[in-house]
């Protein structure tokens, strides 16, 4: 291992960051959407948002991938291929993040609801305010699961050209013949970016129980 | 859908040859991984301090990189190290390690949630280590870990998808090079989709009937 492979590496797996963190975020928006859909009581739309659930957790990520990256230009829609990944990443967590919020929304109290219909709060505030908060906090550490399995999971993206941590990896041992260092670093480098976050998420969880206690 | 049934019916023979590789894989790399995960969990429960330290660390290690890293790691990495191993073998091996990390986690939280008084009353009556794991530990801990270790059986079933990047003639490689030949991409890999989909739902359902049948023996030593 040079310097330069080094940093070619670290510079790729800021893509790695990029895309997984864009995926969480987007996916956590489409999770909020179908959670809130399978606690409806439209039959149809639980149903669809069970079925979307159902789909998005049985299909192997890599076959949601190539789905979607060739379904896109297929139906007219010509985006780089860092954004077909990301949309098929951001869905497949939607799915995961869906169903952990389903649970985070049923356990907010219902007195707490009440109480805010009392005050006068209208169903939106009442779900950025009461709902969205507790839900979010009742769920965050499944929320870091769910970020580390992006993490691992968007190495998958390599497969369709985008170039991140495992695509910048797998360039270099062809170039170097040198397979076992390269991929033994990158494998360091997602374990450190994993640890990171498992270490961030574990003082956000204790910032935000002082904040309940209060 | 320009589907083409006479074309499916033409290839049958090549997807049946294609299912089989990826129920070899799945089965044949889950049951290697539940044993070997059973081994590491007995290992470092049993063994020195400083093998449990060593598996732990291995364990953190296989669960915090990607799945796919493992594979190049084995596959274009072991040619390096005197391990030369065909796609179908590295696959099976690959599955068989990131399994077994898994496994060996909840083997582990399963021995934890034994009540200890159980195991301390084994050994006041006498019974052997290995008694001891076979008739007491194992079937105590069979209803906890059922949930997970059927989930996770599940996600191997997943992972085998991710085989085709190393060449594995699965389902997913053949699906992909069928699709590339006759320009029917979408639709091939909409009807791969469905097939996972039906085949992990019918796995959990098999999950759910099994605990159900097997809760009735929860209660014999609640």
């Amino acid at each position: 291992m040079t310097w330069k492979l080094l940093l070619l590496l670290v510079q790729a797996t800021g893509w790695t960051i990029v895309i997984s963190a864009a995926s969480i975020v987007i996916g956590l928006a489409i999770g909020t959407v179908v959670s809130a859909a399978m606690l409806s009581s439209s039959r149809a739309l639980s149903f669809a948002g069970r079925t979307f659930v159902s789909f998005f957790r049985g299909a192997p990520l890599l076959v949601q991938l190539l789905l979607i990256y060739n379904l896109l230009p297929a139906l007219g829609i010509n985006v780089p291929s860092r954004v077909a990944a990301i949309v098929a990443l951001s869905l497949c967590t939607a799915a995961y993040q869906a169903e952990n919020l389903r649970g985070g929304f049923a356990s907010v109290p219902r007195g707490l609801l009440e109480a805010a219909d009392m005050l006068g709060l209208t169903p939106l505030q009442q779900f950025w305010r009461i709902r969205a908060p507790i839900a979010l906090r009742m769920t965050l550490p499944a929320l870091t699961n769910e970020a580390i399995m992006i993490l691992k999971a968007s190495s998958l993206v390599s497969v369709v050209g985008v170039i991140e941590l495992t695509r910048m990896a797998q360039d270099l041992s062809a170039s170097t013949f040198k397979p076992l260092p390269i991929f033994a670093t990158a494998g360091l480098l997602y374990l450190g970016v994993n640890w990171l976050v498992a270490g961030g998420a574990r003082r956000l969880e204790r910032r935000l129980r002082w904040g309940a206690k209060a | 859908m320009r589907l083409d049934l006479g074309l499916i019916a033409s290839l049958a023979p090549e997807l049946a040859q294609a299912l089989g590789v990826t129920v070899l894989t799945w089965l044949g790399g889950a049951l290697a991984a539940v044993l070997l995960g059973f081994v590491v969990a007995l290992a470092r429960r049993y063994g020195p301090r400083m093998l449990d330290a060593v598996l732990g660390a291995g364990v953190e290690v296989v669960r915090g990189t990607p799945f796919l890293i493992q594979l190049f790691l084995l596959y274009y990495g072991g040619p390096f190290v005197g391990l030369a191993l065909d796609p179908v073998p590295a696959g099976l091996f690959g599955l068989a390690i990131y399994g077994a990390a898994y496994f060996s986690e909840i083997f582990r939280a399963g021995f934890e949630a034994v009540p200890p008084g159980h195991v301390e009353a084994a050994e006041c009556l006498g019974l052997t280590r290995a008694q001891t794991v076979r008739r007491i530990l194992v079937p105590e801990m069979t209803m906890l870990v059922l949930p997970p270790a059927v989930n996770m059986v599940i996600v191997l079933l997943k992972e085998t998808a991710v085989l085709s990047i190393i060449t594995v003639p699965e389902l997913t490689f053949q699906i992909s090079a069928i699709g590339s030949a006759n320009y029917a991409f979408v639709e091939s890999l909409f009807l791969l989709a469905c097939f996972y989909w039906v085949l992990v739902e019918a796995c959990s359902r098999l999950g759910r009937t099994a605990e159900a049948r097997l809760s009735r023996f929860r209660f014999a030593h609640a």
